[in-house]
């Protein structure tokens, strides 16, 4: 178990030594969502019925920007291999590099999205179902990108691909979180989408570890 | 069933199997397709609701119902390649994805057409239309990833990976693409719900999605003995393979010109 | 046929540019993938040619380069 402590550990460390990389994502996520009212329009109403999907979209591209940085450092310096020949099973160690990596980049993002929800106008009730949706979705977006930035870590531009395949997989993700907004918007009921997130974060803890590990294996070649 | 199917992991017995099944889906492609679409351009009675444009249902339908089993055979051919590590069954996924790819702009396209006369905008985001749209993404995603890798046997692995995560993926794109349909958009009547179809509308409809099955086997087969020799080029039954070819072609060519300097 | 005359059949009930947009389109795409993948299946076997010539050619040199020696 100290082992997994100890990788937790030096990726929290690391993580908050690049306090430029941490805090970029969320520039970024500021910025697109000043975007919209600028763009589309400034009046309350059409901001309130827009802003849950702004929200989630700014975020899914900010995080496909910071997601990169999940096994890149490891894969450059060597670690990763390490890892690999330390014995320690595979899709644990990466179990916990996705635990660590959701703390560091999504954390902060739901911390911001107070400030998110006053911009775009939204009420409570539609604010406490935006972080519900943000904390049952965000680690999903965490666990499947790492499939993803697994395989194309050796790749010199892995950028814009990532967002390439990333972006179709998280489409039934950011249908059910808008929906949630929206009815609590209309003071229905959301438990319905709230159990669909859920449902697919559990599928995606059980079988996305064993994923990565092999995307990491294939890209380790 | 494993005894008789192990020889093709083998790339010359596979590339041989190709030449054999070959011409085989090229005939009956081209009779299955002319047969279905003269017979449902001319000879199949008219949509009492949508008059001839509904004609578009002979291409529509069959290359739709395609593009997604095309897909799902991409992530089994992956899966086959992954647990017994065929070098073949990745060869094959990758031949698989640009018609599939194909198939799914076709259904696009005919889906916009359609939808043109029918809701008057080329464009509407109908539930199947927006999933089909996705499932092009998807085929993209797996193309551009393959082509990224220099080494084609990592190349194979990773799109292997994506292509699985994608299948998991496509049942609920689906059902969520469906269900924020119907949330949008209320009550649209969807063109394709023809809950019964006279039998001689759907024969037509039937012998093109085999027409359309032949030709993409037929493209298949094309697609992975280029893979083969792709891969395989250094060795000595495709170095002989493309000699004999080359010593066929009539002077002039290309080949048989480097030939000549060779010797 | 459905149709009264060849026109009639042409103009396909009004939705002439539809119907028949959609089926050229249709058979141009798949036309298009086949004749690239037949191309594609000669140029490979071109290559291989070439590369084994250009192998054979570099050994020929080192050995008249050891000869030389």
């Amino acid at each position: 178990m100290s082992l997994y402590q100890g990788i937790f550990k030096r990726d929290m460390h690391i993580a908050f030594k690049q306090k430029a990389e941490l805090v970029q994502p969320l520039m970024f996520l500021l910025m697109v969502v000043t975007l919209f009212p600028l763009g589309v329009s400034p009046s309350p109403d059409t901001l309130q019925r827009i802003g849950p999907g702004v929200i989630w979209i700014a975020a899914i591209l900010s995080s496909l920007m910071a997601m990169e940085r999940l096994f890149r450092d490891d894969f450059q310096d060597g670690s990763l291999e390490q890892y690999m020949l330390s014995g320690m099973p595979l899709p644990a160690v990466s179990a916990v590099k996705v635990v660590t990596h959701w703390l560091v980049s999504f954390v902060p993002l739901l911390l911001l999205s107070p400030l998110l929800a006053m911009f775009l106008n939204l009420t409570v009730d539609m604010y406490i179902a935006l972080v519900l949706t943000l904390l049952l979705g965000t680690p999903l977006l965490s666990l499947i990108g790492a499939i993803a930035v697994g395989l194309t870590v050796g790749l010199q531009k892995g950028g814009v691909l990532l967002a390439l395949l990333l972006i179709p997989v998280f489409i039934p993700l950011l249908i059910f979180a808008t929906s949630a907004v929206d009815s609590a918007a209309l003071q229905l009921p959301y438990h319905a989408q709230l159990a669909i997130i859920a449902a697919m974060l559990l599928l995606a803890a059980a079988l996305a570890p064993f994923a990565i590990a092999y995307s990491l294996k294939v890209s380790q070649n | 069933m494993w005894k008789w199917l192990h020889p093709y992991a083998k790339t010359e017995r596979a590339y041989q199997l190709c030449l054999t099944l070959q011409p085989w889906f090229w005939v009956g492609a081209l009779a299955c397709l002319s047969v279905g679409t003269v017979w449902g351009l001319a000879f199949a009675p008219q949509d009492y609701q949508q008059g001839d444009s509904f004609r578009i249902i002979y291409i529509h339908v069959p290359s739709a119902i395609l593009s997604m089993g095309t897909y799902v055979a991409m992530a089994i051919a992956a899966l086959v390649g992954m647990v017994w590590q065929w070098r073949t069954a990745y060869m094959s996924m990758i031949a698989m994805a640009p018609i599939g790819a194909v198939m799914t702009f076709i259904a696009l396209f005919t889906g916009a057409a359609w939808g043109k006369p029918m809701w008057g905008a080329w464009w509407v985001w109908d539930a199947r239309l927006t999933s089909e749209l996705i499932l092009l993404f998807l085929y993209m995603g797996v193309i551009a990833l393959y082509g990224a890798f220099e080494d084609k046997q990592q190349a194979g692995k990773a799109a292997g990976v994506m292509a699985l995560v994608g299948v998991v993926n496509i049942p609920i794109i689906h059902y969520s693409v469906e269900w924020w349909n119907t949330l949008h958009q209320g009550a649209t009547i969807s063109k394709f719900d023809n809950p019964s179809i006279a039998p001689e509308m759907l024969w037509p409809l039937l012998i093109n999605l085999l027409g359309f099955a032949f030709f993409i086997g037929a493209v298949i087969t094309v697609r992975l003995r280029n893979e083969i020799v792709l891969r395989e080029m250094h060795r000595p039954w495709v170095q002989a393979l493309a000699m004999n070819k080359a010593l066929n072609q009539q002077p002039g060519d290309a080949a048989t010109a480097s030939l000549k300097e060779g010797s | 046929m459905q149709f009264e005359s060849f026109a009639d059949f042409l103009n396909m009930g009004g939705y002439a540019f539809y119907v028949w947009l959609s089926f050229g389109v249709t058979f141009l795409a798949m036309g298009i993938i086949a004749i690239q993948s037949f191309s594609k299946h000669r140029d490979l076997l071109k290559q291989v040619v070439v590369e084994k010539e250009r192998k054979a050619r570099i050994k020929k040199a080192r050995q008249q380069q050891q000869d030389n020696t």
